[in-house]
């Protein structure tokens, strides 16, 4: 091929200024709508706040926070009323007892296995399963407590057990639990660097061991923070509590009988319509004041914590 | 546990294992333990969901999809769930229209825009994550007290509802949207960004079409997530047996959740059995969406 075209070598291109030549308009208003976007998130937070205040506020006018907090006897739709919270508080603290102390250790074995045992084949198999069990609705769980958990309880246990307990929804809500702890703690022990196992192996440990007193120690503050945050979830969890444990504030320890959790107490008055002006109306927000507060600080720790481990080993 | 025990053990188990010593019986115990944990949350899942094809499979017929709900005993067995499929049809369609569109604009904004020495930018990622954990009945709350009532005032409508499940996925989109956005490598930004083209053009023409596969699984599983919840909307008028199917955004509903909940009130057995049927529809519902998500994510996920 001849060189015949137009081009001369070393002839520059005419320049151009590679500073800014003209704004742009366009690209300004695309990031203020993305900033707007972000932002929705906390005017959700501020949002919430903002809703609950005012009938909180009114709630507190009428009633004093030390009967609140500190009285046995919830009977807030009734004459005559009384409104301690405390028989919502143990409902809820029962419950969760109930679905931690079984979630938290197969929910850590789980993690164990899948970060240390598992073929990565069989991790590919467990982990969508483990997906679909957590992504099951919670009123399902209720259903499955009430008419299915429930009845075989009554059968099996040499107790008088109650239509509605604490035991047949602490049960159905471990297994709700369990996929949040797996997931979140086997994050956290896949965070755990590889010289740690094989410094435990070079010095003869087993893979029990390597597991149990290398990673899972390396990975405390991460499994401590999926913990809180199976915590949360139970304390705020409705549809399994309302449907299985009932709307009867109860103040015991018993697991067998009927009794009522805050978030049911929501829900269970909030599907009520109550009349905006009515006192009745603002104890949905007192209770739900409360709830907010109690989950919204577990979730702070426990992001702090999961924060914690990303900074030591990311 | 002291250095010292550490040391002594470690140093057992290397004589065991110098002497050819076969595994102690505690880790097989060990292994075992971990192998029943792993089964009994799988077996439960299977119990659950065959418990539930038995007991439904009988009344899952024509009725129920053609016929409205009943509060009447007598008409329990011709019963249907129609309008809570519609309601859920409606408002999964609406929650979808207001989600997708802010829940991506945020995460772009989040991974592409904001930095993270600015404190504006870590607030609004901390307060994703714990809105990602607030309770739903807590977003019930703030739509009963703020959408359905004044200030937006709009009613025990399927609007209110699809607002409300909005807010309530929103985090849980714009967390999936940020990992699929920021698993595309750097060198595609520079790439481009070193042709002229603006950072905007970059993220519309290079990175959201490689991310596109990731948000999209990411969007599938926060539906799923907005169809099984009940919660917030017991307290947004969707609790009565609804006879009529949603006539626009402004119509009243129930949905699916809700109307498994009504039939769980009732103690009769038709009521209950009608239950179990609804809870087979709303379950295949979301497993279908749950394989096409992890479908999705198997077939365009790319390894950089």
């Amino acid at each position: 091929m001849s060189v015949t075209t137009s081009t001369v070598p070393g002839a520059a291109p005419p320049r151009r200024s590679l500073g800014r030549s003209r704004p742009r308009y366009g690209e300004a208003a695309i990031k203020v709508v993305l900033v707007a976007a972000a932002t929705l998130s906390v005017a959700t937070t501020i949002a919430i706040v903002i809703s609950l205040i005012p009938p909180t506020v009114r709630f507190f006018d009428k009633v004093d926070v030390g009967d609140f907090l500190g009285g046995t006897r919830w009977a807030a739709l009734f004459k005559p009323p009384a409104y301690g919270v405390l028989p919502l508080v143990s409902g809820t603290l029962l419950v969760t007892a109930i679905a931690v102390a079984i979630a938290v250790p197969i929910g850590l074995a789980t993690a164990v296995y899948l970060s240390e045992y598992a073929h990565p084949r069989v991790r590919r198999t467990i982990k969508p399963v483990l997906e679909v069990l957590a992504g099951i609705p919670t009123v399902v769980f209720g259903f499955f407590a009430l008419y299915a958990i429930t009845p075989l309880l009554q059968d099996w246990l040499p107790w008088e057990v109650e239509p509605r307990n604490a035991l047949a929804p602490g049960l159905v809500m471990a297994v709700l639990l369990i996929p949040t702890v797996a997931s979140l703690s086997e994050d956290a022990m896949a965070a755990v660097p590889m010289e740690l196992r094989d410094g435990g192996y070079a010095l003869g440990s087993s893979r029990m061991l390597v597991a149990l007193r290398v990673v899972v120690p390396a990975a405390f503050s991460g499994i401590v923070a999926a913990v809180i945050l199976a915590i949360s979830r139970a304390i705020g969890e409705t549809m399994i509590v309302y449907i299985g444990l009932g709307a009867r504030p109860t103040f015991t320890a018993n697991p067998l009988v009927e009794g009522e959790t805050m978030a049911a107490y929501i829900a269970q008055a909030g599907s009520g319509d109550l009349p905006v002006s009515s006192f009745d109306y603002t104890t949905i927000f007192a209770v739900g004041t409360l709830l907010f507060a109690i989950t919204f600080a577990m979730n702070a720790i426990s992001i702090r914590l999961v924060r914690k481990y990303r900074e030591v080993y990311e | 546990m002291t250095a010292d025990a550490h040391a002594a053990s470690a140093r057992a188990a290397v004589q065991r294992s110098l002497a050819g010593q076969r595994r102690p019986l505690r880790e097989y115990v060990f292994h075992l333990a971990l192998l029943v944990s792993v089964a009994l949350a799988l077996a439960f899942l299977v119990a659950l969901l065959s418990y539930v094809v038995v007991h439904g499979w009988d009344r899952l017929d024509a009725n129920l999809f053609l016929n409205q709900p009943t509060a009447l005993l007598r008409r329990i067995d011709e019963a249907g769930v129609q309008s809570a499929i519609f309601g859920t049809l409606w408002v999964i369609s609406l929650t979808a229209l207001f989600c997708i569109p802010t829940g991506v604009l945020a995460a772009i904004y989040l991974e592409e825009y904001g930095r993270r020495e600015m404190w504006f930018n870590r607030l609004i990622e901390l307060n994703i994550q714990n809105l990602a954990a607030v309770p739903s009945i807590v977003y019930g709350i703030l739509a009963l007290g703020l959408i359905a009532r004044p200030p937006l005032n709009l009613g025990f409508t399927v609007i209110t509802a699809a607002l409300t499940l909005s807010l309530l996925v929103l985090p849980i989109l714009i967390i999936s949207s940020r990992e699929a956005i920021r698993a595309v490598p750097n060198s595609i930004r520079d790439g481009s960004l070193a042709l002229g083209a603006t950072q905007w053009q970059t993220i519309r023409r290079q990175v959201l079409p490689v991310a596109v596969p990731g948000i999209a699984t990411g969007t599938i599983l926060a539906l799923s997530r907005a169809i099984g919840e009940a919660a917030p909307l017991l307290l947004l008028g969707a609790v009565q047996f609804v006879t009529f199917n949603p006539s626009g955004p402004d119509s009243s509903y129930t949905v699916l959740p809700i109307q498994i909940f009504n039939l769980a009130t009732r103690p009769q057995e038709g009521f209950r059995t009608l239950g179990w049927a609804a809870i087979i529809v709303l379950l295949a519902i979301l497993l279908l969406m749950n394989s096409v998500a992890i479908a999705v994510r198997n077939r365009y996920q790319k390894r950089w």
